[in-house]
This record gives C-alpha cells, structure tokens and sequence, in this order.
C-alpha cells in the first residue's frame, strides 16, 4: 500500500505504473488465451495421433472395417462392428434403465420429499456418484451377475423368451454375465448424474409458478410435466447427456460384466463387448502392427460416437432455445 | 534481482544435478523386467530372496506376454519375458535371444453341481468340441460316456477364456490344435484368439472368478490359480491315452520327454507329449534378451540373476507348483548366454551360476 501511493507521487511514476499495470493485464490475457487454447491443442493432438495409429488399419480394411464382425488376432481379420453394436446396446440399456428413475427420484425429492429427508437422500445419490467404477465392476461380477443368473434371467428366458418377434432377445441360456448385465451395471452407474442433474435444474424453478399451478387445482404430475419440465428441458437433457457420454466411454465396470465376446448376438443375455472393453483388454497383448492400429482405430470411432453424441445434444439445444425464444 | 537468480539458477542445476544421481543410483542398483503374468509369482519370489541375498532389486511389471515383448522391442526394460516362444527369425531378425525360466501347467476347471475336484474326465477332442460350440449341454452323450459315474446335469455349458491375450490361452490353444484338426483349421493358435463361443475374464483372476461364480461353467487357469482358488479341477486324457490330474508330477513327466537340445532358439511347447503320466496342457516361460547389450554390467547383473535363480530356486519354484528346468537344460542355457555381449563383443557373464 505504502509503496503505490509513493510511486504515484509524481508524474513519472503514475506513467510507469499504468504502463506496468497494462503490460501486467496483457500478460494475464495471454496467459489465459494460451490455457484456453492449449484445451484445443490438446483436443487436435489427441485426434491426430489417434488418426495416426489408426491409419494402418484403416487403409488395410476400408470402410469394411466399420461393418465387419471379424475379431481374428490369429489371421489379423478386425472389423469394429461387434464392439460399436455392443457400446450403443449397453448405453441404450443404461439410458432405459438410469432415465426413467432418475426422473423419479428428482421428482420425488423436489416436489414429494419431506424437507427433513432431502438431505440425507440427495447425500447419498451423491455418494453412489463418487464409487469408483472397478468397485461397480466387482460388485458386478461377484455379487449382481450371481443373483440376475439364479433370478431376473430365468425369468426372462422363460417369459419374454416364449414371444414370437421379441423371444430372440431374451433367449438363453442365463449365464449371468452378458450385454444385459453391463447394461443393468451401467443404469445403476449414470443414475445418480442424471438424477443430480435434474434435481439442481428442478430446483431453479420459480416457486411463484408451481404455486401459482398448485392454486389453479393441477396435480403434482401436471406441474412436473407441464410446468416444471418444460422450464428445465434444456438442463435436463443436459444432464441426460452428460449421463449417455459416461455410458459410453465406461470400461472397468463393464469389462467385469459383459462377458468379452467379439461377437454379435440377438439375445441380450449373451455376452458381447465394448470398445473401451476391447481396449482394455487387448492393448497390452497386441503383438503386430496391424493389431495395435486396429485397437487405435477402435479409440478413434469411440472418440467419433462421443462426439456425435454431443453435436446431436447441442442442436437439440438449440432447437429447443429458439422455439422458446420465438 | 541478478543475485538472487543466479542463486536459484545454482540451487536448481545443484538440485538436478543430485536427483540425476539418485535417479541413476536405482537405475544401477535395480533389474526391470516386464511380461507374462503366468510366472510373476515365482519371479516375485525369487526376486526377495534375490535381494535379501545380494541387495539387487528385481522391478517386474506382469503386463501380458505381449506387452514384454513390445516392452524389450521398446528397450524400456532390460529383459522381457513371455509365455510364448518367438521362433528362431523373429529373434535373429530383432536381435533377441530367448531362455526357458520355469515349466508349469495349465487346467481345465469347471463349476458343476454335485462334481467333485479331479473327478469329471475329458478328452482333448472333447473339450476341443466345448471350446468350438459344438458340445453345448452337460448332459451330451459324448460327457456322458467318459463319465459314467457322474449324473451330469441338463444345464448349457457357460465356456469361459481369457479375455485378454495371454501365454495361458496360448498353451491351451496349442494343445487344442495339436488334438482337433478342426481348432487348428478355425480358430488357430494364438495369445488372443475369435473364440467361437463363450465368455471372456480378465486375467487368471478373472477366469478364475467367472467360473467359480458362474452355475455350468468350464474355464483354464494357471495351475497355481486353481489350486489357491480350490477350483475343480478335471482329469485328462494324455497322448497315451490314460486319464492323468494336474499336480507337480505330471507335469515334470510332461517336461522330462521335452528335447531342449535339439531345439533351436528354445521354441518348445510342452502340450500333448508322450508319457504314460504326462499333464497334456504343460508349457515354459520365457525370458527375452538383446543379444548386443550397450550396458554390459547390467546386462551381466540380469544373467546373474536367472544363474542364481536356476542354482537356488528350484525349491521355490516347486513351492510355487513350477516345475524348475532340468540341470543339463540349464547347462544349456548357460551356453547360449556366451551369446550375449557387451560394447566391446566380449561376453557379458562368464562365470558359473552362483
């Protein structure tokens, strides 16, 4: 404090402390347009070198490589459709599963929910959050694969599995471990994102127009849907977003469960894989070019999925801002 | 302002220049080693002994035989180690040498009601046709007939392998090619193979837990797996055609016919050998080496190790229900390391084992 006021005493000194002060501003704005940019960077040589990698299998393979089952190490046959077919079943499983009952629970502890019970059941959706995946994964394998073999399988095989067009997908035998499983462990996993998510978003709604709908005579249901819901569709399929990228990018957890068969099944009970699976599995042991490039090539279409995914989020958003604008 | 960062400019450089030498200091006081995961546990233990003995650390990182190999090409570690023999060419052509450590075995294991360990019986052809899809259910005439005793369930086979590429899958492959002309015409052998049916877990670990916690399964796992795990293990027919279980005798029976000597570079699978006691599904690890070596004591300090290990590690490995390698192999073995030299292309170990 001492030193500034001294420093502006005189004319000079005031000159050189702004001058200071701008050179200081300058360097801080360079600063963070490099950090910013380095994301960027980052983004482009992760892309690059994955393209890179890839470039061997591609040029081998073709385009066929995106439509081939093949996983054949001994002939240096690849093809990602097994994996690509597992990854969007599971996330597609994962979404039945973790949407639905995320609605409910943010629904519930927004609008039904007992104040003195808010906090300990938003705590502990937090807290499923913070389990680390391979604890999912070995949850999986040694204690949910078990029970789903001896229980819901069964019954599905022997229910869903009797009906003419849908049997197929329910067809046995119930080994426990398969894409149903992953999917089931996957649900669980996105829940408590989505169901955060969605109960923050929920929560910015004005009281005034809940009550104000309240006092019209709406039911709880109306207000979610016809209040609340579309004040915070754009947070919540944020949040559902959000939720679907982890789903598809999941490894450990899934690696336990789904059985790691490069193989296309119509049953849902049957083993399969994924992409972020097969790499983790198969990295370490790829012995020829071919092989590794085929993994990398892998990484690159996941890195394409994911990225689909987000474009398509972002439309839909905003699609979904300029109808409200309007 | 020039003081004080000429200070810290010495300060760092001193600071550098100290962790150099720490740094270089258990670079020379260490051996690193990266590969198969089927022998991590003998070279674990050979590795304490080792340096409680001599105070030189072994750093072995059990990534999969692929990744040893990808390791040693890389030259990141000073040896690597796999559980499949690269042939002849492909050492010549890197300018790798490979040696046998340890010979051990790998099991069939199964969780079936009412089974008991080393009870069920299987031929190779049988369990060829499991592995291929074509045998689906417990109760199939084939099972059946090999087992008389046994009220086999009508219950689908859930068939379990290695997910990931792994020395294991590639001695039960191999063994399965040598025994079904149809596994060698379709699936091959390989560290990582298209399996035609079943479930893939992760490591021994996981193969071992799919199975233990999956109704109707069959899987392989390294001996030592099975039997830490109390898994059922089964009987197997050998080349002799008698019905023989896994355990320490049968596969040294296995080993004792192997002809090293007139192999060359080593690149022997122990699967399907004659002998009337011999385990079928027996195979060796192996230890990859560059040839020219630019450190020479380091280099001499790996060898010493394995010397070490083949003069006083045979009852560890036994322990380990390894089978250690023969004293005329490791004599053998001992020649071929004249092989591998230092800068100057003189030999880095001379000597006799320890």
């Amino acid at each position: 404090m001492q030193t500034i006021t001294r420093t502006i005493d005189t004319p000079q000194g005031a000159a050189r402390w702004t001058r200071r002060q701008a050179a200081l501003d300058t360097l801080f704005r360079g600063t963070t347009t490099f950090f910013a940019a380095f994301v960027l960077i980052l983004l482009g040589a992760v892309m690059l070198t994955l393209v890179d990698g890839a470039l061997p299998a591609l040029r081998h393979f073709g385009l066929g490589f995106l439509t081939s089952e093949a996983w054949n190490p001994v002939t240096d046959e690849f093809g990602a459709l097994a994996p690509i077919y597992g990854t969007l079943v599971t996330s597609a499983i994962a979404m039945l599963v973790g949407v639905p009952i995320g609605f409910g629970i943010a629904i519930f502890l927004t609008e039904l929910c007992p104040a003195w019970l808010k906090r300990p059941f938003g705590i502990a959706i937090e807290l499923l959050a913070g389990i680390p995946s391979i604890i999912y994964g070995i949850w999986g394998l040694f204690v949910f694969a078990p029970f789903l073999q001896s229980t819901l399988q069964p019954f599905l095989v022997d229910t869903l599995g009797e009906l003419p067009v849908i049997g197929a997908l329910f067809a046995g035998p119930p080994l426990g471990i398969g894409v149903l499983t992953a999917g089931l462990i996957l649900g669980i996993m996105v829940l408590p994102f989505i169901t955060a998510i969605i109960r923050d978003v929920f929560e910015t709604v004005p009281a005034i127009l809940k009550e104000s709908a309240y006092g019209l005579g709406a039911t709880t249901w109306e207000v979610v849907w016809k209040i609340v819901l579309p004040y915070t569709k754009v947070g919540v399929i944020g949040g559902i977003m959000l939720g679907l990228g982890r789903a598809l990018g999941e490894t450990m957890a899934v690696t336990f469960v789904i059985g790691n068969a490069h193989r296309i099944s119509a049953s849902l009970l049957a083993p399969g894989t994924t992409i972020s699976a097969a790499l983790a599995n198969e990295f370490t042991e790829a012995v020829g070019d071919l092989y590794a490039s085929s993994l990398i090539a892998l990484g690159l279409v996941l890195f394409v999925i994911t990225f689909i995914v987000l474009a398509m989020s972002k439309l839909l958003l905003m699609r979904l801002q300029k109808r409200a604008g309007s | 302002m020039s003081i004080v960062s000429t200070r810290i400019v010495r300060s760092m450089a001193a600071m550098a220049a100290a962790s150099v030498l720490l740094f270089s200091g258990a670079q020379a006081a260490d051996i690193s080693g990266a590969g198969a995961t089927f022998p991590y546990p003998i070279y674990a233990k050979w590795a304490e002994a080792y340096k409680a003995k001599t105070g030189i650390g072994l750093n072995y990182q059990s990534i999969g035989s692929g990744g040893g190999i990808k390791q040693i090409r890389a030259r990141t570690v000073d040896f690597g180690a796999t559980d499949m023999p690269l042939k002849p060419d492909d050492l010549a052509a890197s300018g790798l040498i490979q040696f046998p450590t340890v010979m051990g075995g790998v099991v069939p294991v199964v969780n079936v009601k009412g089974v008991q360990p080393g009870q069920l019986k299987l031929t190779g052809e049988v369990l060829a046709d499991i592995y291929l899809g074509k045998i689906r259910k417990w109760n199939d005439a084939a099972l059946a007939k090999l087992n008389p005793g046994i009220d086999l369930p009508d219950q689908a086979i859930a068939v379990v392998h290695r997910s990931d590429g792994s020395g294991t899958t590639f001695i039960f492959a191999d063994y399965l090619a040598k025994v079904s002309p149809e596994w060698q015409q379709k699936v091959g052998v390989n560290t990582s193979l298209q399996w035609p049916v079943g479930l893939g877990g992760k490591g021994n670990e996981g193969v071992a837990a799919t199975v233990g916690r999956t109704d109707g399964a069959i899987g392989y796992v390294e001996y030592a797996y099975a039997k830490q795990n109390r898994l059922i293990y089964i009987q197997l027919a050998n080349r002799d055609g008698r019905f023989v279980s896994p355990n320490s005798e049968t596969f040294q029976a296995a080993a004792a016919n192997a002809d090293w000597a007139s192999t060359p570079a080593y690149n022997l699978t122990l699967t399907n050998q004659p002998g009337a006691n011999s385990w079928p599904m027996t195979g060796a690890t192996f230890i990859l080496l560059y040839a020219q070596q630019e450190d020479a004591a380091k280099a001499k300090q790996v060898l010493d190790f394995f010397g070490w290990a083949y003069g006083n590690g045979d009852q560890m490995a036994e322990s380990l229900d390894y089978v250690p390698m023969p004293d005329n192999v490791v004599r053998l073995i001992e020649n071929t390391w004249r092989s591998v030299k230092g800068p100057d292309g003189q030999p880095v170990r001379n000597g006799p084992s320890m």
